[in-house]
């Protein structure tokens, strides 16, 4: 539980390695923009604003994950200059999408897209926020869910410690009453081992879960493996679906590495 | 005597993603101008090396959150290039539609919360909207309906999830756009009013030569896919690409600057579709056009504000011809049969052409891919405009120079996440 802040509480957003998309959610929220806005005063939000006040902040939101030299000194900036800290989205939590370069010779990489690699300055892995500072609230999601988003906002202002759930997309769909994937059409499906959140989105469009809000609690990925194999997936099939946008979350990155040399 | 002065800022705002502009002023001359792009890169092309097409889409939409769209209609257009697959007439225009509602989102976002402030003097359209709550009110309902079209083909605004090789997952029933269609009706309204509001801001006298590079497909406004046109006789299939563009490295950038090779740089975006294919707008955008003072032909990129809400209201009433024409089309996607093949699309981002080629072997893996956005062909235009413009306004105030070179290069709308695979602004005068 948070304790609560008294005057209107100012709000940061940072960005380090990601698309946007999770900061762009906050702008996605129309109906609730304004009312937001009104709520804290925004003191950095380059994307949105010329207005850069100073710290220190009473809420940072840090969108993306730590892959420069200059971001492993700025993070801590954000941290020494912020009452509360809470990352947005499965970059910040996990590393995200560019965190597939972890499995890699990342100076391949630099060479496969840039003719003079030399001039890049970038860090061999993608990391999580939570690997550099103390995170006092991590929010999933590529992207995250906007109603989520405004419920960590709005718990943050009033004191109270955020509602979110924590099961897994299974019970979501078993709330919806989508039909399985995996037991209807074998598809493979990440949602036994995947935390909600979306809303079971992939499964009520006749495709399987791929893991945008990462490992639930207790994720039992090497059970789901097997499964997938009876169903008839390749160990490379089973290796490419835990490397998605959370490939560098503990429990995904220990399954498909376990896939890797056979 | 040698005067030497310099502007820079170091973080450019209202832009997507991380950049700086430096620019140095030696004796009334612009000596350099940088537009540095400091976003760390993400190394999307080397990733996708050994992944299987049909995860392309989702990963790729990773590239922006602010067009996703263009990202996963470009990549699975691409896939079928390769397959030699050619979907339903239905299919396509479900494609259409999506990217109208993306170009609805983006475009609103960009003109009303981003570019807008920097006409009337606000720091940002929250300090706006005390001064005119029903304009930004006005708008986030029509970002709303952009993002309610993306919703409902693509399951979510962000990282839709609906889109794949060969078609879609799910497709829509006709009476699932009831709803939306009463909206955008609304939301036409809004644009067209919209287009008036736009061309009542105060704009600077500039202009300059351009070459405007567009997809050009017969009969229609440019959108998803199209040869390769400019004014300046370029006429070319998206295959060709490679032979008439290059991508080069600047030391001070991540992003890649693409040229063409025969003449350098290219503008690429609104205002490029708009001169090349200003007859093909729907009649009601081109009214409003006219209407708004505007000709056929658009050289100032401080009016792009302008031709940017045109194409929102084309975007509207092409969105609504294509829901009163659609027709569940007979299958949501087609068999896909993967073969060693290479393929090639390229699409009309918010910003401008987004090419993509894949090569791929026998079980649809991919073995070599480029990407190459609008922003990192717009970069070298951007550049010039700074010089140009710095050059003419020397004797502005250092403060409002240094805020006019940001709405210079906010006339492109750079998106900086897509070009690193961000902004800081710095003048440097010797004085
Ligand atoms: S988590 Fe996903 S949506 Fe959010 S910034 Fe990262 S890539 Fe974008």
């Amino acid at each position: 539980m948070l304790p609560q802040i008294k005057r209107k509480p100012k709000l940061a957003v940072w960005k380090f390695a990601s698309c946007s998309g999770c900061q762009l959610s906050l702008l996605d929220c129309e109906d609730d923009l304004l009312s937001v806005a009104g709520a804290v005063e925004i003191a950095n939000l380059p994307e949105v604003s010329r207005t850069m006040a100073k710290g220190p902040y009473d809420i940072s939101l840090v969108e993306g994950s730590i892959t420069t030299p200059a971001a492993l000194e700025h993070v801590q900036e954000v941290r020494h200059n912020s009452k509360y800290v809470v990352t947005i989205g499965a970059c910040a939590m996990s590393g995200g999408i560019q965190a597939l370069r972890n499995f890699k010779d990342v100076r391949e990489f630099t060479r496969i897209v840039y003719a003079q690699p030399e001039y890049i300055s970038t860090l061999e892995k993608s990391t999580p926020i939570s690997d550099h500072i103390k995170v006092d609230y991590e929010l999933a999601g590529c992207p995250v869910s906007k109603e989520q988003l405004i419920e960590v906002i709005s718990a943050l202002i009033t004191g109270r410690t955020p509602e979110i759930p924590t099961s897994s997309l299974c019970l979501e769909c078993k709330r919806r009453g989508v039909v399985c994937v995996m037991s209807a059409h074998g598809t493979p499906c990440l949602g036994p081992v995947t935390r909600a959140g979306c809303g079971a989105l992939c499964p009520s469009y006749n495709r399987g879960c791929y893991g945008c809000y990462g490992p639930k609690e207790r994720a039992n990925t090497a059970s789901l493996s097997k499964h997938w194999s009876q169903l008839g997936a390749t160990e490379e099939q089973i290796v490419r679906v835990f490397r998605g946008c959370n490939a560098n979350a503990a429990p995904f990155k220990k399954e498909s590495e376990a896939h890797e040399h056979h | 005597m040698n005067t030497t002065r310099t502007i820079r800022v170091d973080n450019l705002t209202r832009v997507e993603g991380e950049g700086a502009l430096y620019v140095k002023i030696k004796d009334d001359l612009v000596e350099n101008v940088q537009l540095k792009i400091y976003e760390p890169p993400r190394f999307f092309e080397a990733f996708l090396r050994g992944r299987h097409y049909e995860e392309v889409p989702d990963i790729t939409a990773r590239i922006c959150g602010i067009c996703p769209i263009a990202y996963q209609v470009t990549a699975v257009q691409a896939m079928e290039d390769a397959f030699g697959l050619k979907v339903d007439d239905q299919i396509r225009a479900l494609r259409k539609l999506i990217y109208c509602g993306e170009w609805i989102e983006s475009h609103v976002l960009h003109v009303f919360m981003l570019h807008a402030p920097d006409f009337l003097g606000y720091a940002d359209a929250i300090e706006m909207a005390k001064d005119h709550p029903e304009i930004v009110q006005r708008s986030l309902q029509m970002k709303k309906v952009g993002n309610q079209i993306v919703t409902l083909l693509g399951g979510r605004e962000i990282h839709p999830i609906n889109l794949r090789v060969g078609g879609f997952y799910k497709v829509p029933e006709k009476k699932d756009f009831a709803q939306l269609a009463e909206r955008l009706k609304w939301a036409r309204e809004a644009a067209l009013e919209s287009v008036g509001w736009a061309a009542s801001l105060p704009f600077p006298n500039f202009e300059q030569s351009y070459e405007f590079v567009a997809l050009d497909y017969p009969g229609e406004y440019p959108l998803n896919e199209g040869r390769v046109v400019s004014n300046k006789g370029l006429n070319i299939g998206v295959h060709e690409y490679d032979d008439h563009f290059i991508e080069e490295q600047v030391p001070y950038s991540n992003a890649l600057h693409a040229r063409l090779k025969e003449r350098g740089s290219y503008f690429v975006g609104p205002l490029a579709r708009y001169n090349l294919a200003f007859e093909r707008l729907s009649p009601i955008a081109k009214e409003a056009a006219r209407a708004a003072g505007l000709g056929a032909t658009c050289l100032n990129p401080f009016q792009s504000i302008i031709v940017r809400a045109v194409e929102i209201l084309h975007a509207c009433d092409e969105a609504l011809r294509l829901i009163d024409e659609y027709e569940v089309p007979n299958q949501p996607s087609l068999k896909v049969e993967p073969r060693p093949s290479i393929g090639h699309s390229a699409s009309e981002a918010p910003r401008g052409i987004l090419y993509h080629r894949y090569e791929l072997d026998e079980q649809g893996l991919i073995l070599d891919a480029t990407i190459i956005p609008p922003t990192s062909q717009n970069q070298s235009i951007i550049e010039k405009d700074l010089k140009y413009f710095v050059e003419q306004h020397l004797n502005l105030p250092k403060e409002e120079l240094t805020w006019k070179c940001e709405q210079a290069i906010r006339n492109y709308d750079p998106c900086i996440s897509c070009a690193t695979h961000f902004l800081r602004l710095e003048i440097e005068r010797e004085s």
